[in-house]
């Protein structure tokens, strides 16, 4: 077990953890937020450089602060070792930059992306992003395709993750798309647009930090804070059929995998849940889901107010009187 | 016993004279404060014909306001109806097909815009929250009704005329930090 200290909280971790999964074990404020890694993906991570930390102490061993800001997804920790992610202004403004590369090309389109209100790219922005933009160069544009019959793919809001592939390559088995090109002018694609038929594939349009790949069957249907989130499930043969449904009413808007708090599926589901069955019928619904307070999921979702108990009356008054 | 208040007054009990007695002169003196009352200045206004001073920036009926190229400018993406307090807006979006550029500003438009006029409480809210200048509150005042659903104000009452002359100006509304804004041609958002 190995003592590590992250901005000032001492949490035991076992060896082989990396930071970031440590100040996910902590939570609250000191997780570092992550465009790139996700947790059920191997070989994820590196990418983005969101989660950038900064290391003021190595180890136990060899206490010298590592030169530079690390990849918490993609470091693993040392004992002794001090990290400071909120309580470091470096990092801070480091992140700002890294916000600024990401949405160097991306178009901005919230009110038209399907993926507003759960985006990781927006939430992002809003902590980190600036008001204004230091570039006058146009930004690279691509025409909308189709990804098979389920799926869109919107080129211009990509930021080069790399989930949706990971995702291809380690839940289907075989995948038909990939990365075309390189840098800036890099590009998800299939070859010849092959239509992508794997029964897992919905699950691109789950991992996708951004609103790259939306689910088709739900394109411009409502926005995400009109919905209630659901826990549904059903039985299936191919996925555990534990699902989210977004619901309207009584109407089943569209279906996706359970996100824990950090936005990623608890399980990998199958099309056929995702996109065929959006009957009411089909799934047990077993209640609403929690949602932050501070999303705007919540907005006109009431919850029933639960009345304080008065603990200590201050001596000289009485209890209000019903 | 001690008086209450200051204003207490003592009613006296004591026997009117002839004067008095006769009314006449209290009466006589109600009408000359009557009579002066037609010569001052009269408090309404005779509404429809004449109408009062409305602020720059008075909250009426709503607008949808289309670009200099007459092309829809909201997209349906549900900000302001997130951000209404009453609840009162409502809408259908739905995707451009090719051809119809001319029609809407972007990608997705909406196809039903609904407000219920008898929940708006005119805070302007919605026009604070919307990021594509579409939606505004004007000077007209929303007229009076004898049905309750007549004030559900679909689109075909809100929107702007393409009429170059029916156009609705806005300009008072927005403040100075937006049109500095809307004068950078390298902004996206304010590229006709």
């Amino acid at each position: 077990m190995f003592k590590i200290t992250i901005d000032n909280i001492l949490i035991e971790v076992e060896e082989g953890t990396t930071i970031l999964q440590a100040a996910r074990m902590i939570g609250g404020k000191v997780v570092p937020p992550a465009m790139c890694y996700y947790t059920g993906l191997k070989g994820s991570g590196g990418k983005c450089r969101s989660c950038l930390v900064k290391v003021a102490k190595g180890s136990a061993k060899d206490p010298r602060p590592m030169p530079k800001l690390v990849a918490s997804c993609s470091t693993p920790v040392q004992d002794g070792m001090v990290v400071e992610n909120t309580t470091s202004a470096e990092v801070q403004e480091a992140r700002k930059g890294v916000v600024e590369f990401l949405l160097i090309n991306h178009p901005l389109d919230c009110p038209v992306c399907d993926q507003a209100g759960e985006c990781d790219l927006q939430d992002l922005s809003y902590g980190f992003g600036m008001e204004e933009t230091n570039t006058r160069e146009p930004r690279r544009e691509y025409p909308v395709v189709d990804i098979g019959p389920l799926i869109k793919l919107h080129m211009n809001r990509c930021i080069h993750c790399y989930r949706c592939v990971l995702a291809a390559e380690q839940l289907t088995k075989k995948r038909a798309h990939g990365m075309l090109y390189r840098g800036d002018t890099m590009e998800i694609s299939t070859f010849i647009q092959t239509a992508i038929d794997n029964d897992f594939s919905g699950n691109m349009i789950d991992v996708c930090p951004v609103g790259a790949l939306t689910d088709k069957t739900f394109r411009f249907k409502s926005r995400v804070w009109f919905l209630n989130p659901m826990n549904a499930h059903r039985e299936c043969s191919k996925c555990s059929g534990k699902v989210t449904a977004w619901m309207f009413g009584n109407e089943i808007y569209r279906i996706t995998g359970r996100k824990d708090q950090f936005g990623e599926v608890e399980e990998f589901i199958c099309n056929e849940c995702r996109f065929e069955k959006k009957d009411i019928n089909d799934w047990v619904i077993d209640g609403p889901r929690k949602i932050k307070r501070q999303s705007v999921i919540s907005s006109n979702h009431y919850e029933e107010l639960k009345k304080g108990s008065i603990i200590h009356p201050i001596e000289g008054t009485t209890e209000p009187q019903e | 016993m001690a008086a209450l208040t200051k204003r207490s007054k003592v009613v006296s009990n004591k026997k009117m004279s002839f004067w008095e007695k006769i009314y006449l002169p209290a009466i006589l003196g109600g009408m000359w404060i009557t009579l002066g009352h037609l010569f001052t200045r009269k408090t309404t206004v005779r509404y429809p014909e004449v109408t009062r001073e409305f602020s720059e920036i008075y909250r009426g009926k709503h607008v949808l306001k289309r670009d200099d190229e007459g092309r829809e400018r909201c997209t349906a993406c549900g900000l302001c109806a997130v951000a209404c307090p009453a609840e009162a807006i409502t809408m259908i979006a739905a995707e451009r097909k090719p051809g119809e550029e001319n029609l809407y500003r972007e990608e997705k438009y909406a196809s039903t815009y609904e407000i219920n006029m008898l929940r708006c409480i005119f805070c302007g809210l919605c026009e604070e929250a919307c990021p594509k200048e579409a939606i505004f509150l004007t000077k007209e005042i929303v007229k009076a009704g004898y049905e309750r659903d007549t004030f559900v104000y679909g689109k075909d009452v809100l929107l702007e005329p393409l009429d170059p002359l029916k156009r609705i100006d806005v300009s008072k509304r927005q403040t100075p930090e937006v049109l500095e804004f809307k004068k950078d041609k390298n902004q996206r958002h304010n590229v006709q």
